[in-house]
């Protein structure tokens, strides 16, 4: 039967993945803003889970607040990206040493 | 209950490949559409669950919105794959190896419990007629209602942030100034000039 435990590992593992490409793409400005989408996705997930575990609707409430933080997070951090490419150039994040001492 | 079984594993594998296909792929519009994929799975495997209310909100938020947001960034921004990709591999075994071992931990933790004799948690379904729409709303607009309302200001504060930052004068540029058209008088642009008249020769 399907539980709990099914959607907690499936959440596990995609947010082990989004970890992992943080680390390989971390070159590209964008991919990494996919893959903390990925991320908030996973915990997501483990909210649902729970909610519908424990049966209590406030971990459904709390995926709603998630959803709406993370769009206006986007919104921003794309909006970031667009002047910084139009400033720099380029996205590349090892060529954003504009801050070091 | 072995159907569901079914199901839940399809909408898993092909969310677990989607999102393998956002981290490997070349091209970042290729990641936007596995992405666009992944949020789907997540919206079938809600729906498994009985959380419709979210699942038709990620598809209309997400999907709908932020991806075509990514998707017109992405393609507004015309970036050179071939320099961005370039040493992608480098760091991949570790993040592979550290990627593994978090996910035999975490794998480890969840089943522990249901190791040791514990029941599988399973979901009980809703009685008849129960709607989660319904249910959601009766506890966000009483018990969340501050919540709520803040959650609204974040999303004007992220639409005025958004605009002010992307906001640019352009010097050079020709436009109409409508403030100073509808301002002017008749006086600024006709000048009545008091002279003697000619006399003819």
């Amino acid at each position: 039967m399907i539980g709990l435990q099914h959607y907690l590992t499936l959440s596990a593992m995609l947010f082990v993945l989004s970890i992992a490409g943080i680390v390989i793409n971390r070159r590209n400005l964008i991919l990494l803003l996919m893959c903390i989408e990925l991320m908030l996705l996973a915990v997501n997930f483990n909210f649902i889970a729970f909610s519908r575990y424990l049966g209590d609707d406030t971990g459904q409430v709390f995926v709603f607040f998630i959803l709406t933080v993370a769009a206006a997070e986007a919104a921003i951090g794309l909006a970031i990206l667009v002047v910084l490419f139009r400033n720099r150039r380029s996205i590349n994040v090892q060529e954003l040493n504009t801050m070091k001492g | 209950m072995l159907f569901h079984a079914v199901l839940f594993y399809l909408f898993s594998f092909v969310l677990i490949g989607a999102a393998c296909g956002v981290i490997f792929s070349k091209n970042p519009v290729h990641s936007i559409m596995f992405l666009v994929l992944a949020f789907f799975q997540s919206a079938m495997l809600w729906l498994l669950v009985e959380a419709e209310f979210l699942a038709i909100v990620l598809v209309l938020v997400y999907v709908g919105a932020v991806m075509v947001l990514f998707l017109f960034v992405v393609m507004m921004l015309d970036i050179n794959v071939e320099a961005v990709q370039r040493g992608m591999t480098r760091f991949a075994p570790v993040a592979i190896g550290v990627a593994l071992l978090m996910a035999f931990e975490l794998v480890q933790l969840i089943w522990l419990r249901s190791r040791a004799g514990a029941p599988p948690g399973g979901f009980e379904a809703y009685p008849e007629g129960y709607s989660n729409t319904k249910a959601l709303g009766s506890v966000l607009y009483t018990e969340h209602v501050y919540a709520f309302e803040i959650a609204a200001v974040v999303l004007l504060l992220a639409i005025v942030a958004a605009i002010t930052l992307t906001m640019r004068k352009r010097p050079g540029l020709k436009v109409q100034n409508i403030a100073a058209q509808v301002a002017v008088r008749a006086k600024d642009r006709l000048r009545v000039v008091k002279m003697d008249a000619e006399k003819k020769r």
